[in-house]
This record gives C-alpha cells, structure tokens and sequence, in this order.
C-alpha cells in the first residue's frame, strides 16, 4: 500500500468512502431529523415561558406556570374533553363500519373489487375539501342535507352552526373520510388469513356467528389493533376537518387541541400556552404511537415471514 | 337454507346500496353542482333535472368570477398551479434524498441508524403544530417565511418518513445473495444499487412516491401556518374562496372538482400501488 501505483488512488479513496457510505447516504435523514427536533426542543423551552408575541419584553421562564394553570383552566378540560369525544366517537363508528364492510367485500370478486376501489375515493380527497364539500351539502339556504333533515321533519337544521349539532357534523365528515382507511386495512387482513380453520369449521357445521367470535375477530385482533391506534393517534389531533368547517367554533364547542393552539398562537398571541397545550398533546400521541410501532413492526414481520 | 340464503343476499344488496351511496354520494352532488347556475342550486325543491352549464368552469380558468354583484378577480388556477409544484418538487426531492437513505437503513447496517429511523418514524405521529408553530418563528429570522424552498423543506417533514419507512422495507425484502452475487462479477457499489437493488424494489418506490404525492397534495397545515397569499395550494386557497362574499356556490363547487380530480386520477391509474403503500407494508394485501 506504500507504493503509489496507478490504481491505488482510487482503491483508497473507495475505501474511505465505503466507510462513510451509510453517512453520506442517511445524511438528508439526519439533518430531516435535527431539523424536527431544534424546533422541537424550542417548542419545549416555549412551554415554559411566559411568552406572549403582543408583549416580548415580558418573556421569561416561568417553569411549569403554563402547566399548572391548565389545572384550574377550565378551557382547557373543554379542550381535552372535546378532543378525547371527537377521536372516542369518529374511530368507534369508523372501527365498526369499516369491519362491516370489509366483511362484506371479503369473496374476491369483480364487483367487490370495483366496489372497495370506489370506496378509496374519499380517503383520497383532502380532509379541508371534504369539509367544504360538506358544508356546500348542510348550507341552511340551498344544502341537499338540510333538505333531507327538514323531509324527516327536522325544522331549520343548522349543522356545524348549532353547538348541539356542530360535533356531529364534523365527526360525519371524519367518518366519511376516513372508513375507508380502515376499510382497507381489516379486507388486507382478512384476505391475507390461513384458510383452514374456515374450511375445518364449515366441515363440522359450526354456526356462522360462532366463527366470526371465535376464529375471525381474534386472528383479525393484530389489524384491528394497528388500524384502532392509527386512527386514535390521527384524529385526537384532528386540525383540517375541523378548522375548516367551523374553526373551532360555535363558541368552544370543537376547539380540539391542535385547534385551540393554533387559535392560541395566532390569535391570542400567546406562545407559551399554545406550546404547552401541544406539548401536553405530543406526551399522549407520543405514548399510542410507542405502542404502534412495536405492534406494527410485528405485524410487518410475520406478513414477511408468511410472503 | 335456500330462503334464508335469498333473503341474507338481499339484505347484502341493502346494505351495499347504503355504504355506497353514504360514500359516493357527496362527490356526485358536488359534481352535479359545478354544472349549474346559483338559480338551479338555489332551488327548492333540489333537483338532479338540470340544464348543464360550463360557466363555472370557464370562470375559473379564466380567473374572473361573475358575482351576484360585482366582479371578483380570483386566482384560482394559480392555487392550483401552487399544488402541483409543491407537489411534485416535494416528491422529487423526498425520492431523491430518501431512497439511497432507505437503501443505507436496509443495507449498511451503522451505528445511530436505528435511532434515526426512529425519531423519523415517531415524529410522523406527533402533531404538526409542535414542529410547524417554532419554523415559522425561525423562518422569519432566517428568510425562509414565505417561500416555494421554505414550503418544500417542510414538506419533507411528511414525505421523507413515508419513503424512507416503505422503501426500506422493500429493500430488506430482496435477498441480499443477488447483491453480492454481482458484486463479486466485479461490479461497484453503485452499479449494483442502481441495476439490482432499484429495479427490485421498483413497486415499493412508485408506492411511496404515489403516497407522498397524495399526502403532499392533501395537506392544509403547512400551507395555512407558512404560505401567504400567492403561494397557497388549492386546499388552502379554496377556504378563502368559501368566505368571499358574491361568489357563486357553483364555481366553488367546481373548484372542489379541479382540486380533487388529480388525486382521484392518480389513485384509480394505480390502484395496486396504492393499496400497498396505505398498509404501510404492514401486510401483503
């Protein structure tokens, strides 16, 4: 290797580089990390400051003020309240639609394939879009939907404009977004499952709905279990469906938490609160998502280990 | 048993009626809508008869819409223009930066790699807000607020995970044997990425492109929290359009159509990629 020789230069140069490879290749992931956890961190030292954009001379740590607060802040129980019933109520009827479906579009057929790639559409369409769809649909004056309700004898239907009804409204528009998400997922699962037992049970003539107890829910439970803490994890976050439809609103009837902080920073002005309030938010996805990854990940092995 | 098989197919029909119309039903409406006039919209009671126009269509396109009362100058086809090439930048990069770092994960196996691959995947769930509310402060210190680069880098945020986690996948799925069979044919490092490892892992790539694409185009948060005015996406730019005073109903409506028509054609183009990249791989559907 002391020699110099003609083909030496680039041997080497191969070499220091191989060594480097993996950096130089993971480098645009790396600095797609730094780049989300300096803002990150700066997210955490906001939360425990008192930090209003209207008034930055009075910037200062305040240490755990924000959180504390939120104890005896009863805008923010509204807020976990509301966002803890919006992920409740959109993924429970979402979880039981989707397997209703996904049962009845399970025979690989045409028309069952046909019928489950139009279902996707809505799943395609962007969450804000779907919400002004639905609000051209419930609009008081001229909305199709609002016709509909006053035919069933519902006078003067307001929708996403009457608190009583406002909840409802937007978890209709996530149910019809995202059902289809966990359509797709439960029909995978249960076309990817051993077809023995379903034959050893038709054999023995063991009724139907002892089957789906007894051997389909429970080889289904890893999908259904990876598509319950997707969907939990996305809609307790939920921001377009809501911001578009009433952005917020009536009042604080649907301000969510990402809502509320988004409200917080830019209308209100205040920094820290909107810090802490996603903070507080970021601990309890943080938490589902842990658990996620590692169901996933074993679901993703054993599709490997059966491919 | 035939009786009860002839009324359970029924009762089948019914209930896939039901779902089909509950899901398929707002898009027909919003299309049959883009095609009339606010005096057919307007009417009681609605009615699917109509006599089909393309005026708002035209009025878009031509970025002058006729109000009730005055004329408004909006720019819609410059929102949909926005999309497109946040979209497609966004994509481009997010393959070219995430795909040989895919191959890095699956391959190389390095020290720090899977903690990096961790944080990506774990801020993939976290709220957008946390990360997005401190850019814009820095952003603004560093001359980045407001800007096709700024957009894009943040878009990153969303498109690099999908692709570095799906691609990596499809990586460690083909045998690393084929690999090192023709390395030691005497081929280099880059020409058995490029000729084996790339054509192999070829679904999983148009998978993750496609995805990213969707998920870059339907995004609302980003946009709303950086762009202004004249670099906002269709997403964003149509909610400002619903709150314009003197705007036809219709030509909203067709603006839904125009926003959401390069989605519907690329996922029904390649339905089995899409597919595929929505379980994330976490099962061969």
């Amino acid at each position: 290797m002391t020699t110099a020789t003609a083909g030496d230069p680039p041997k080497r140069t191969f070499k220091i580089s191989k060594r480097y490879l993996p950096y130089l290749l993971s480098l645009p992931a790396l600095l797609t990390c730094i780049g989300i956890l300096i803002p990150f961190f700066t997210a955490v030292a906001y939360s425990l400051q008192r930090y209003r954009l209207s008034q930055p001379w009075a910037r200062e740590y305040n240490w755990g003020a924000n959180y504390l607060n939120f104890l005896s802040d009863p805008s923010f129980w509204n807020t976990l309240k509301v966002s803890l019933t919006y992920a409740f109520l959109t993924v429970g009827i979402e979880l039981l639609l989707g397997l209703g479906i996904a049962l009845l579009l399970q025979k690989r057929t045409r028309f069952n394939n046909f019928v489950s790639i139009m279902l996707l559409m809505p799943l395609m369409t962007a969450p804000a879009l779907a919400s002004l769809m639905w609000k051209l649909m419930t609009n008081p004056g001229f909305g199709i939907l609002s016709y509909f309700a006053e035919l069933l004898g519902i006078e003067d239907m307001r929708w996403a404009s009457d608190p009583s009804t406002a909840m409802l409204t937007v978890v209709i528009v996530d149910v019809w977004v995202y059902t289809p998400f966990i359509m797709i997922l439960l029909l995978a699962g249960l076309r990817s499952l051993p077809r023995q037992p379903f034959e050893a049970a038709e054999l023995d003539g063991v009724p139907r709905l002892f089957v789906f107890w007894r051997i389909t829910l429970p080889m289904l439970t890893p999908f259904l279990l990876t598509a319950t803490l997707f969907r939990v994890i996305e809609s307790i976050q939920q921001f377009d469906i809501i911001y578009a439809m009433t952005q917020g609103g009536p009042g604080d009837t649907l301000t969510v938490f990402q809502v509320e902080a988004y409200l917080n920073f830019f209308q209100s002005t205040n920094v820290g609160r909107s810090a802490a309030l996603l903070m507080i938010l970021w601990a309890i996805t943080y938490f589902l998502s842990s658990v996620f990854i590692k169901n996933w990940l074993r679901l993703r092995e054993r599709a490997r280990g059966e491919a | 048993m035939q009786s009860v098989s002839t009324l359970e197919r029924v009762l089948r029909g019914i209930a896939i009626t039901v779902i089909i119309l509950f899901f398929m039903f707002p898009i027909l409406w919003i299309f049959l809508m883009s095609f009339q006039t606010n005096e057919t919209i307007l009417r009681v009671p609605p009615s699917i008869f109509f006599e089909p126009t393309l005026v708002n269509y035209k009025a878009l396109i031509s970025g002058r819409l006729e109000g009730s009362t005055a004329t408004l100058e909006i720019a819609f086809m410059s929102n949909l223009y926005n999309s497109l090439f946040l979209s497609v930048t966004s994509v481009t990069v997010g393959l070219l930066l995430g795909v040989p770092a895919a191959y890095a994960f699956a391959r190389l196996k390095f020290r720090g790699s899977e903690d990096i691959a961790f944080t990506l995947l774990s801020f993939r769930f976290a709220p957008p807000l946390l990360v997005l509310l401190p850019l814009t402060i820095y952003f603004q210190q560093i001359g980045l607020a407001d800007t096709y680069v700024g957009l894009i880098w943040v878009y990153q945020l969303i498109v690099l995970p999908l692709i570095l986690w799906i691609v990596r996948g499809y990586f460690e799925d083909i045998p690393a044997d084929i690999e090192y069979a023709y390395r030691i044919a005497g081929h280099g490092f880059w020409a058995t990425f490029r000729r084996i490892a790339l054509p192999l892992a070829g679904p999983g790539i148009a998978a993750a492109g496609l995805l990213a694409f969707i998920f870059a185009w339907n995004n609302f948060i980003f946009a709303l929290v950086l762009a202004s005015a004249d670099k906002q996406p269709v997403t964003v730019g149509a909610l400002a359009f619903i709150t314009a005073s003197g705007i036809n109903y219709g030509q909203i409506a067709a603006g839904i159509i125009l926003s959401i028509a390069p989605t519907f054609a690329l996922a029904l183009y390649a339905q089995r990629y899409l597919v595929e990249g929505l379980s994330l791989g976490a099962v061969k559907g």
